[in-house]
């Protein structure tokens, strides 16, 4: 679950980048984060992850107090939350497969571990037959599957995409997004930073609008979602 | 830490090694370099110590005592120098003995041929526990009752004593210098490696490695660079100091500057490049880590 309670962010050079922000995602809940560029979302994204502390207020994310967590904590908060980028992220010199079963390893994944989940989230972002291609043989598409895939290796119970079609054409978003609304329907959190007005408008979930640090709207139905703005 | 991840930290470190293995090759002539010269160093202070602490012990400090006390007397005043407290050995000389000394240190020299023993003092040879300390035991020796003066060599004493000192402030300077410079010479190559994993390292942030898991392949590569680079220059310091000691051998007129065989300094040498070796790598890559990570985003 991520709740945040009237939270507030300003950065050091004076920067209010959240002015009083409070919202709840349940377990197993579909959300999209919408808002215009500086309205405070990858802010949201960084308390999420505990690269950023709140100035204010309270974070909590799956069972971890950002604002009181302890350094050392912060590794074992991020094995619960899977992040997606908009520029993937991967890692070239490796394969599909090695770049999934790296991220299981660096959190001490077991060898008998990795040879059984690997294949199974291939399989789940439908690249089971390019495991032993590199990043750079593969579409964008491709490549954001992968991205999820890797997200997906260790089993996190929420999932964080930050314009996780932001590179890609609308065939190949359409593809991205029905994997992330699969990926939820096995019961992992999913939380989507997008710009995208069609795809929000076509998959029908929660949608939480942001503006210069506050939530504008929260809505269940996902349709319509600016026209409040 | 888990056991099943200590193998793939290892071989990680080593891999970090290869992966600019040009750089690896000069950390490690850099590090076997400056160690050869730390080695050297401190072999030639320990031999210059050696040498001067012999050299030392032959210096005396001669005692002579009133003409008009009998030899009874004088032998007390014997007895009381060896009470005190830097004497080592305190050696009694009739005033005949001293003529015998003098005679035959003069080779019989005629124009000493009417030399007598009355015109001699009887007289006490001491040598000292610590030069260093000569000129107050010396006045000590003064002030004993019964002591017409005394001659000793203070400047020779003092002399030894500086060279000692500059030695040993020279070789903790340039011991210093060159494992500093050794230490940099790791941190840059490990911090090489660093950059070019950097977008690894960002990875390894976000899926939640533990800062401890990123830095340990880094250590190990410093670790195994260091320690390769002590070994090689212990191997070397051994053959080129045997050779160096073997041609000193040879030569008559070095013979006061016999060296310690390196037999003699195989233990203290091997730790003290060993922990050397372990001191610029480790230090050299934690460093580097520390920085990089606190530079990076938490």
């Amino acid at each position: 679950m991520i709740e945040f309670k009237n939270v507030k962010k300003t950065y050091v050079e004076g920067n209010k980048a959240l002015r009083g922000v409070s919202m709840q995602i349940e377990d197993g809940e579909f959300c999209f984060l919408v808002g215009p560029s500086g309205s405070g979302k990858s802010t949201i994204i960084k308390l999420i992850t505990g690269e950023l502390r709140p100035t204010s207020g309270s974070v909590h994310v799956n069972g971890y107090s950002l604002e009181r967590i302890r350094r050392r904590e912060v590794p074992y908060l991020r094995r619960t939350v899977g992040v997606v980028f908009q520029d993937f992220r991967l890692i070239d010199n490796m394969t599909v497969y090695e770049n999934v079963a790296f991220a299981m390893r660096v959190v001490g994944a077991r060898a008998q571990e990795i040879r059984e989940r690997v294949p199974y989230v291939l399989d789940l972002v439908g690249l089971e037959t390019k495991s032993r291609r590199r990043p750079g043989e593969l579409s964008g598409g491709e490549q954001q599957r992968l991205g999820s895939a890797r997200a997906l290796g260790n089993n996190p119970s929420t999932l964080i995409a930050d314009e996780p079609t932001g590179n890609l054409d609308p065939a190949r978003s359409m593809e991205i997004m029905t994997l992330l609304q699969e990926i939820n329907n096995l019961g992992t959190t999913m939380l989507v930073v997008t710009h995208e007005h069609n795809l929000v408008e076509h998959f029908a979930n929660r949608v939480i609008t942001i503006e210069d640090g506050l939530i504008t709207s929260d809505r269940m139905d996902g349709l319509n979602v600016y026209e409040d703005q | 830490m888990k056991i099943n991840n200590i193998g793939y930290l290892l071989l990680e470190g080593i891999r970090g090694i290869f992966l600019h293995g040009f750089m690896s090759f000069a950390a490690v002539v850099v590090t076997v370099a400056c160690l050869l010269i730390v080695g050297s160093f401190s072999i030639l202070v320990y031999n210059v110590n050696m040498v001067v602490d012999r050299l030392n012990k032959t210096n005396e400090v001669m005692v002579y005592i009133d003409e008009e006390l009998s030899l009874a007397e004088a032998q007390q005043i014997h007895t009381r120098i060896n009470l005190l407290d830097n004497v080592h050995i305190a050696e009694f000389k009739t005033r005949e003995q001293a003529l015998e000394e003098f005679v035959a240190d003069h080779n019989g020299d005629p124009a000493f041929s009417g030399l007598q023993a009355e015109d001699l003092r009887h007289r006490v040879v001491v040598k000292l526990e610590d030069n260093a300390l000569m000129e107050q035991t010396a006045k000590e020796l003064e002030a004993l009752e019964g002591v017409a003066k005394i001659t000793a060599p203070y400047e020779m004493a003092e002399g030894f004593s500086t060279l000692k000192n500059v030695l040993q402030i020279a070789s903790v300077a340039v011991i210093g210098v060159l494992l500093v410079v050794s230490l940099l010479i790791i941190s840059n190559t490990v911090k090489l490696a660093m950059y070019d994993r950097k977008d690894e390292i960002a990875i390894m942030k976000m899926v939640g490695a533990t800062n401890g898991f990123i830095r340990l392949p880094f250590v190990v590569q410093g670790f195994v660079l260091g320690m390769v680079g002590a070994g090689v220059a212990f191997g070397l310091e051994w053959v080129l100091y045997d050779f160096l000691v073997e041609k000193i051998a040879e030569l008559d007129t070095l013979k006061m500057f016999q060296l310690v065989p390196f037999q003699e300094l195989l233990i203290p040498m091997l730790l003290t490049f060993g922990a050397a070796g372990l001191f610029v790598g480790v230090l050299g890559s934690w460093t580097s880590i520390r920085k990089f990570m606190n530079a990076s985003a938490r």
